[in-house]
C-alpha cells in the first residue's frame, strides 16, 4: 500500500483546515471579548488589540453583563425565555409520545393516511397560520400570553416530533409489547412501562431540538407576544437593543451572550443527543 | 398490533390531531380565503393582492433577493460542506474542528446576527475601525465599507452569516455520507494511479449524489422561509428584504390581505421543490430495488 502522500499537500491540507477553523471561531471570540471590555474602550478600539496583552485581567470588566442583565431588563427576559421554552418543550413531546405510540401500535381507521397528512404538514410554513391563530387568540384574550406561545409552539413542534417518535416507537421489539399485552396490561400501562422508558434516547435529541428551537425562536414570540417587557424572551430582547441601541457594542455583545449562554451549555454537555436532534429536525420551520 | 376498544386509539391521538387541526389546518386554509380579502379581512377582492405583490416594487426586490438566497446560500452552505467533510476526515483533529463549525448552529440566528453586525461596523476614514472586516481593509490599505448598506453587495454580507451558521449542518450530514463510501473502493482507485482530484469527481461526488440531493432540498426550503438575519441586520433596508420579513411588516401594518398572500406564495413555491424530490427519492427507490 502507498504511503500517505508527500508533505506539502499535507501541510496545506492542515492550513486550510486550521484557517476555517479560526475563520469559524473568530466572530464569536471577538464578541466575547467585546462583552468583557469597558465602554469607552469598545469605542476606541477593535476587541483584537486585547489579545496584545491577554493577561491585563484589569481591561476586563463585568460591568456590561451588570447592565444589560439588570438595566436593560435581560435578566427577566431571561426568566421568560425558561417560562416559555419548558411547557412548550413538554407539551408537544407528550402529546406527540401518545399519539406515536398509537399511531405505531393500534389498529384504527384510516391511520396510514392520518399519519401521511400529519407529516405532510411539515411543509407548511409557518407563516400560513399566524393571521388566524392570532385572531383567534385575540378574541380569547390570549394574545401576549404565555399560555398562547406554549400552545403556539406545541402545534407548531408535533409534525415533527410526532414523526420523529413514531420512527422510533414503531421499530421497538413487538415481543415486548405482545407478551406485556399476554400479561393483560391495558395500552396505557405498556405505554408508561415499556414504550417510554425504551423511548429515552429519541425523547432526548426530540427534547433537545425542541427546547432549542424554541429557546432561538424570534418569529413566533414576535407574533404571538408583541415587545411587551413582562413576557418578552431574550431573542426578543436582543433584537429590540440592536434597534435602539446598534452603536453601543459592549452592550449588545453581552445581551447576544446572555442569549448564547444556554444553547452553548446544552451544545458542550450533551453534543451527541445535540447532533443527532438538529439532524433530524432540520426539516422544521 | 395491539388489540384494544375501538375508541383507544382515539384517545391516544385525539390531543395531537386537535392541536393539528386548529394550529396548521384550519389556519393555513383560513390564510388562503384571507388571501382574496382587503386588507382589514371584509370585502372580497379577487386576485387583487396577488396582482399587487408581481407589481410593488418592494416585494419585487424581496423576490430578487430570496432569489440570491437561494443561490448563494445553498451553493456555499453545500460546497463548503461537502470540502470539510472530505478534507476533515484526513486529519487527527477532525471531531474538535467539526465541534468548531458546527458550533453556529447551537446559537440564535438573533445572536449571530448581532455577532456578524458587529464584524461588518463601519466608521467614517481617519477614525479607528472597531469592526473586523473594515479593520483588515484598512490595514492592506483600503477604504472603510458600508458592508450592510452599499448595495447590491449588501446581500452577499448577509448571506454570509446564514452560510457560517448553516455550513456545519451540510458538513455534519455528508460527512455521514462520505464515511459510508467503502474505504477499498477509494483504495483500489489510488492504486489504479487515480489523483485525489479525479476520484473526488469520478467516485465521492456520484457516490454521494442523493445526500447532497437531499441536504440542498432542505437548505432550499429553509432559505425560502429565512427571517431572523434578515429583520436583526437590517430590517430589509438598503434593498435587502426577503419575503419572510415583507409578509412580517405587513402583518403589522396591518394589510391582512398582502400578508396572507405572501404567506400563500411561500408556500407555493416550497411545494414544488418537495414534490421534485419525492418524485427523485422515488425513482432512486425502484432503481435500488
Amino acid at each position: 500500500m502507498k504511503r500517505p502522500a508527500v508533505t506539502i499537500p499535507r501541510l496545506i491540507l492542515h492550513v486550510v483546515v486550521l484557517g476555517l477553523i479560526a475563520l469559524w471561531l473568530l466572530p464569536s471570540l471577538g464578541l466575547l471579548l467585546t462583552s468583557l471590555r469597558p465602554p469607552a474602550e469598545v469605542a476606541q478600539s477593535g476587541w483584537w488589540t486585547v489579545l496584545e496583552a491577554p493577561l491585563h485581567f484589569t481591561q476586563f470588566t463585568l460591568g456590561n453583563y451588570r447592565s444589560v442583565i439588570f438595566g436593560q431588563g435581560l435578566g427577566r427576559a431571561f426568566v421568560n425565555s425558561l417560562i416559555i421554552a419548558v411547557p412548550a418543550t413538554i407539551l408537544p413531546v407528550l402529546v406527540a409520545a401518545f399519539a406515536a405510540y398509537a399511531f405505531a401500535w393500534m389498529k384504527f381507521p384510516a391511520r396510514d393516511t392520518l399519519f401521511l397528512v400529519v407529516v405532510g404538514l411539515l411543509i407548511v410554513p409557518l407563516q400560513m397560520t399566524f393571521i388566524p391563530i392570532l385572531r383567534v387568540f385575540n378574541a380569547l384574550h390570549l394574545a401576549g400570553t404565555f399560555p398562547a406561545i406554549w400552545l403556539a409552539h406545541t402545534g407548531y413542534g408535533l409534525p415533527l416530533t410526532l414523526y420523529l417518535l413514531h420512527n422510533f416507537i414503531s421499530r421497538l421489539p413487538p415481543d415486548l409489547i405482545a407478551s406485556a399485552a399476554i400479561d393483560g396490561a391495558p395500552p396505557l400501562q405498556i405505554f408508561l412501562r415499556i414504550v417510554l422508558p425504551l423511548s429515552v434516547p429519541a425523547l432526548a435529541s426530540v427534547v433537545i431540538f425542541q427546547f432549542l428551537w424554541v429557546w432561538n425562536d424570534l418569529l413566533v414570540a414576535l407574533i404571538y407576544l408583541g415587545g411587551a417587557p413582562s413576557v418578552a424572551p431574550v431573542t426578543l430582547k436582543v433584537a429590540n437593543l440592536v434597534g435602539s441601541r446598534g452603536q453601543d457594542w459592549e452592550l449588545l455583545t453581552a445581551a447576544a451572550f446572555v442569549s448564547m449562554v444556554l444553547p452553548l451549555i446544552v451544545f458542550f454537555s450533551m453534543q451527541h443527543h445535540f447532533v443527532k436532534g438538529i439532524l433530524a429536525g432540520s426539516i422544521k420551520g | 398490533m395491539l388489540r384494544t376498544r375501538w375508541w383507544t386509539p382515539w384517545l391516544f391521538t385525539l390531543p395531537a390531531l386537535a392541536v393539528l387541526v386548529f394550529f396548521l389546518i384550519y389556519p393555513s386554509l383560513e390564510t388562503v380565503y384571507l388571501s382574496f380579502l382587503d386588507k382589514h379581512a371584509q370585502a372580497f377582492v379577487g386576485l387583487a393582492n396577488y396582482v399587487r405583490v408581481f407589481t410593488s416594487g418592494e416585494t419585487l426586490v424581496a423576490f430578487r433577493n430570496n432569489a440570491i438566497w437561494l443561490v448563494f446560500f445553498t451553493t456555499l452552505c453545500v460546497s463548503f460542506g461537502l470540502m470539510l467533510a472530505v478534507l476533515l476526515d484526513r486529519v487527527r483533529y477532525e471531531w474538535l474542528a467539526k465541534s468548531v463549525i458546527f458550533l453556529p448552529m447551537a446559537i440564535s440566528m438573533v445572536g449571530a446576527s448581532v455577532i456578524w453586525k458587529f464584524i461588518y461596523a463601519y466608521r467614517p476614514p481617519g477614525i479607528p475601525q472597531i469592526g473586523l472586516l473594515n479593520a483588515l481593509v484598512v490595514r492592506f490599505g483600503g477604504q472603510p465599507q458600508g458592508w450592510l448598506v452599499s448595495r447590491p453587495w449588501n446581500n452577499l454580507s448577509i448571506v454570509m452569516v446564514g452560510v457560517w451558521i448553516w455550513t456545519g449542518f451540510c458538513m455534519v450530514v455528508l460527512s455521514a455520507a462520505y464515511k459510508d463510501i467503502p474505504r477499498d473502493v477509494l483504495e483500489s482507485a489510488r492504486i489504479d494511479g487515480a489523483s485525489e482530484w479525479q476520484i473526488f469527481w469520478r467516485i465521492v461526488l456520484p457516490m454521494m449524489r442523493s445526500t447532497i440531493l437531499v441536504v440542498t432540498t432542505t437548505m432550499i426550503v429553509f432559505v425560502l422561509k429565512i427571517f431572523d438575519i434578515v429583520y436583526v441586520m437590517t430590517n430589509g433596508n438598503f434593498d435587502t428584504e426577503v419575503l419572510a420579513n415583507r409578509m412580517y411588516k405587513m402583518f403589522q401594518y396591518p394589510d391582512l390581505g398582502q400578508a396572507s398572500t405572501l404567506a400563500v406564495i411561500l408556500l407555493l413555491l416550497i411545494l414544488p421543490i418537495i414534490f421534485f424530490h419525492l418524485r427523485q427519492a422515488r425513482v432512486r427507490d425502484e432503481a435500488s430495488t
